[in-house]
C-alpha cells in the first residue's frame, strides 16, 4: 500500500483502538499509538502473512514481544481479517473472553503468548535459526519495548542473534522514552543504544517511528543486509496523535473520561485529514 | 553396581536413534553438552544441535521459537538451572505458549553431591508440576528413561523430565520394561492386601523396591510402585495403592513440599485416607556428601525406608 494511504489508514486504526480501549475498560494506550505505524507498516507491506496462510510453513514470523499493546494488534489483525473487530471490540476484556489483554496464540494469526517483557527477542532467534537449518526463505520479526531492553534475557538473545549471524531476523525498539515511572534514562538508562546493539553484532537503523515512510524503507533495508540481525530503533511519541496523552507517562495505562474520548477523537480526524492532505 | 550407564546416556542414545530419521528433531544444550552426555549427538548431527551458551532463558526461549517452527526442541540443562533460571520461559514460552519444547534436567536432585545447595534441584519436581499444561516425569533407570524418551518423541506436548548423573542400577531389563505412558509401574504386589504400599519416583525407586524386598524376609508384605509420571500422576494406581495397604509411604529426591508426597496424599486424602508417610529431603541446605551419603543421612535407603514402615505399622 502506498505511504499516503497507509498513512491515512493508520489513523482509522488509532481509532478503533481507542474504541477497543473504551469497551473494555482500559489499556495501554501510550505503547498502542507509539506501536501503531510500525505494526501497520509490516503488516501492510512487509510480512506475507494473511488468513489463509497462518499455518504456512513458509510464512514470516511476527512476535509481539512488548505484548501490552495489545489493543493496537487487535485493530491491525481486525484491518487484516484475522480476526472481527465488531467481536473484539465487544468482548475485549470481559469475563471469558479469548481477547485478553496481551497476545493470546489460541487466536488466529498470533504466533506466541507473551506479557511478561524479555521473552519476544529469545523466540524469535529460535524462529529464525528454524528457518536458517531447513533452508526456508520466511523472515522473523518482533517488536519490543524500550522498557523491556532492561530485561537480561533481551541481551541474551541480542548476543545469540549476533553469533549465529541472523539476517532472516528484524527486531523493532519502539523507542518512545517513556516507561511507567518515567523516562526511560531515568529509570534505567539505555544510550548509547545503537552502539550497544552495533557491539553484539546487530545492523542498527535509526529511524523516526512516528514516520510510516520512514519505516517502510527500514524494513526494506533490512532485507538487504546479510550475515547480521538487523534492529530498527524507532523513536516514536508515546501516545502519537493526540496531545492530551502524547509523551505523558500517566497514559502507559488508561480509560479515557468521556470528555478526553471526544477530543482525542478529533485529533484523530484532523490527523487523518492532515494525512489525505499530504501533509 | 552392575549398570554403568547413566540415564543421560540412555537419553543420547534415544535421541540419536531417533536423529537418524528425523530432521526436525533439535536438542540444545548451555555449555552443558558433557554433562548431559550430549557430544556425541552434537558431533553426530550438528545441524540439529544448538549451544546456547550459559543462557538458560535464552535456551529455553530459543527451543520455544523452534519448536513454534515445528522442530521437536530436546533442552538438556542442569536441573537446578533449569528449573529455576529459565522457569518463566516454561511457564511463558512452552506451557503457556503450548510448543513443543522437552525440558530435560540433568544431574538432578542432590546430584552435585558437596558442591552445595545452588547445584542441587529439591524444587524442580514442585516448581514444574505447578505449570498448567507441564507435565513432570523422573524415570527410574536406563531401560524406562529411553522408553520415555521415545514416548516423549511421539507426542507435541511441552514436558520436563529429570534425572540424576550418575548411574543407577537396573529395575528393568531391556527386554523386560513395562511402559505405558502415564501409568505407574506395580513392581510389587499387586492385586495384594498389604501392610505398606511404597510409591516412589526416579533414583528413590530402588531403594523402595529393596525395602520392600526386605521387609517380606521379614514376613512384613509391602507393595511398590514406581510413579515416573509425577504430572499427570497416576491417581488410579495410587488409590488402588492406598485401598489394599494400611499405610502409604512416598519416597522422592526433592524437598518434602510439593512433590510426589505432596501429591499422592492429595489423591489419598481425597479418595482413601490412610496415614501418610512422605519420605523426602529436608526443608533445608542438605548435609554435604555424595548422593549414597546424602541419602544414607536422610533415610533415603532400603533398609532406612524398611525402618520407616516398621514403625509406623508398630
Amino acid at each position: 500500500m502506498d505511504i499516503r494511504d497507509l498513512e491515512a489508514l493508520s489513523w482509522d486504526l488509532r481509532q478503533q483502538t481507542l474504541d477497543i480501549i473504551m469497551a473494555g475498560g482500559g489499556g495501554h494506550i501510550g505503547g498502542d499509538m507509539s506501536l501503531m505505524n510500525a505494526l501497520l507498516v509490516l503488516y501492510e507491506n512487509h510480512l506475507n502473512i494473511t488468513p489463509a496462510t497462518v499455518n504456512d510453513p513458509e510464512r514470516d514470523r511476527f512476535v509481539l514481544s512488548k505484548g501490552h499493546s495489545m489493543e493496537a494488534y487487535y485493530a491491525v489483525l481486525c484491518h487484516k481479517g484475522f480476526l472481527d473487530l465488531r467481536d473484539v471490540t465487544e468482548r475485549f476484556s470481559q469475563f471469558g473472553s479469548p481477547y485478553i489483554g496481551h497476545p493470546n496464540n489460541k487466536l488466529p494469526g498470533i504466533e506466541m503468548n507473551s506479557g511478561s517483557l524479555g521473552h519476544g527477542l529469545p523466540v524469535c532467534v529460535g524462529m529464525a535459526l528454524a528457518g536458517k537449518r531447513s533452508g526456508k526463505r520466511y523472515r522473523v520479526y518482533t517488536v519490543m519495548g524500550d522498557g523491556e531492553l532492561a530485561e537480561g534475557s533481551v541481551w541474551e538473545g541480542a548476543m545469540a542473534a549476533g553469533h549465529y549471524g541472523l539476517d532472516n531476523l528484524c527486531a523493532v525498539v519502539d523507542r518512545n522514552r517513556l516507561q511507567i515511572s518515567g523516562t526511560t534514562e531515568e529509570v534505567m538508562g539505555h544510550e548509547p543504544l545503537a552502539e550497544r546493539f552495533a557491539a553484539f553484532g546487530w545492523n542498527v537503523l535509526d529511524v523516526n517511528g512516528d514516520s510510516i515512510a520512514e519505516l517502510d524503507r527500514a524494513f526494506a533495508k533490512a532485507k538487504e543486509t546479510g550475515g547480521k540481525p538487523t534492529v530498527i530503533l524507532s523513536n516514536t511519541t508515546k501516545g502519537y496523535g493526540s496531545p492530551l496523552m502524547e509523551n505523558k507517562a500517566g497514559w502507559h495505562h488508561h480509560l479515557p473520561s468521556r470528555e478526553e474520548y471526544e477530543q482525542i477523537k478529533a485529533d484523530f480526524a484532523k490527523g487523518k485529514e492532515a494525512a489525505r492532505n499530504g501533509k | 553396581m552392575a549398570n554403568k550407564i547413566p540415564n543421560r546416556q540412555a537419553i543420547c542414545e534415544a535421541l540419536m536413534a531417533h536423529a537418524e530419521t528425523d530432521p526436525e528433531l533439535f536438542v540444545l544444550c548451555s555449555d552443558s553438552r558433557g554433562s548431559a552426555s550430549l557430544a556425541p549427538f552434537a558431533e553426530r548431527f550438528p545441524e540439529q544441535f544448538v549451544e546456547v551458551g550459559i543462557a538458560e532463558q535464552n535456551l529455553v526461549g530459543i527451543a520455544a521459537g523452534l519448536a513454534a517452527c515445528g522442530k521437536k526442541a530436546f533442552v538438556a540443562s542442569p536441573a537446578c538451572f533449569l528449573s529455576t533460571r529459565s522457569y518463566e520461559q516454561a511457564k511463558v514460552d512452552c506451557a503457556y505458549s503450548n510448543t513443543n519444547v522437552k525440558l530435560i534436567g540433568i544431574s538432578g536432585g542432590v546430584s552435585y553431591g558437596a558442591l552445595g545447595m545452588s547445584h542441587h534441584s529439591a524444587q524442580d519436581i514442585a516448581a514444574m508440576s505447578a505449570l498448567p499444561n507441564m507435565r513432570v516425569y523422573l524415570p527410574s533407570d536406563r531401560h524406562q528413561t529411553k522408553r520415555l524418551v521415545e514416548a516423549l518423541l511421539a507426542d507435541e506436548k511441552p514436558a520436563y523430565l529429570r534425572v540424576g548423573r550418575n548411574p543407577v542400577e537396573d529395575i528393568y531389563s531391556e527386554a523386560a520394561c513395562p511402559f505405558e505412558m502415564d501409568r505407574a509401574v506395580w513392581l510389587k504386589g499387586k492385586g495384594q492386601q498389604v501392610k505398606a504400599a511404597l510409591i516412589a519416583c526416579g533414583e528413590m525407586v530402588r531403594p523402595a523396591l529393596e525395602a520392600a524386598n526386605r521387609l517380606e524376609g521379614e514376613g512384613v508384605a509391602a507393595s511398590v510402585l514406581d510413579m515416573y509420571c509425577v504430572k499427570p500422576l497416576d491417581r488410579e494406581a495410587v488409590i488402588e495403592a492406598a485401598k489394599s495397604a494400611d499405610v502409604v509411604v512416598t519416597v522422592e529426591e526433592h524437598s518434602v513440599y510439593g512433590g510426589l508426597g505432596s501429591m499422592v496424599a492429595q489423591v489419598v486424602g481425597e479418595h482413601c485416607p490412610r496415614r501418610v508417610k512422605c519420605l523426602a529431603l529436608p526443608d533445608a541446605p542438605v548435609i554435604t556428601g555424595t548422593s549414597p551419603e546424602v541419602f544414607a543421612h536422610y533415610g533415603l535407603t532400603g533398609e532406612g525406608i524398611a525402618c520407616t514402615v516398621k514403625e509406623l505399622i508398630k
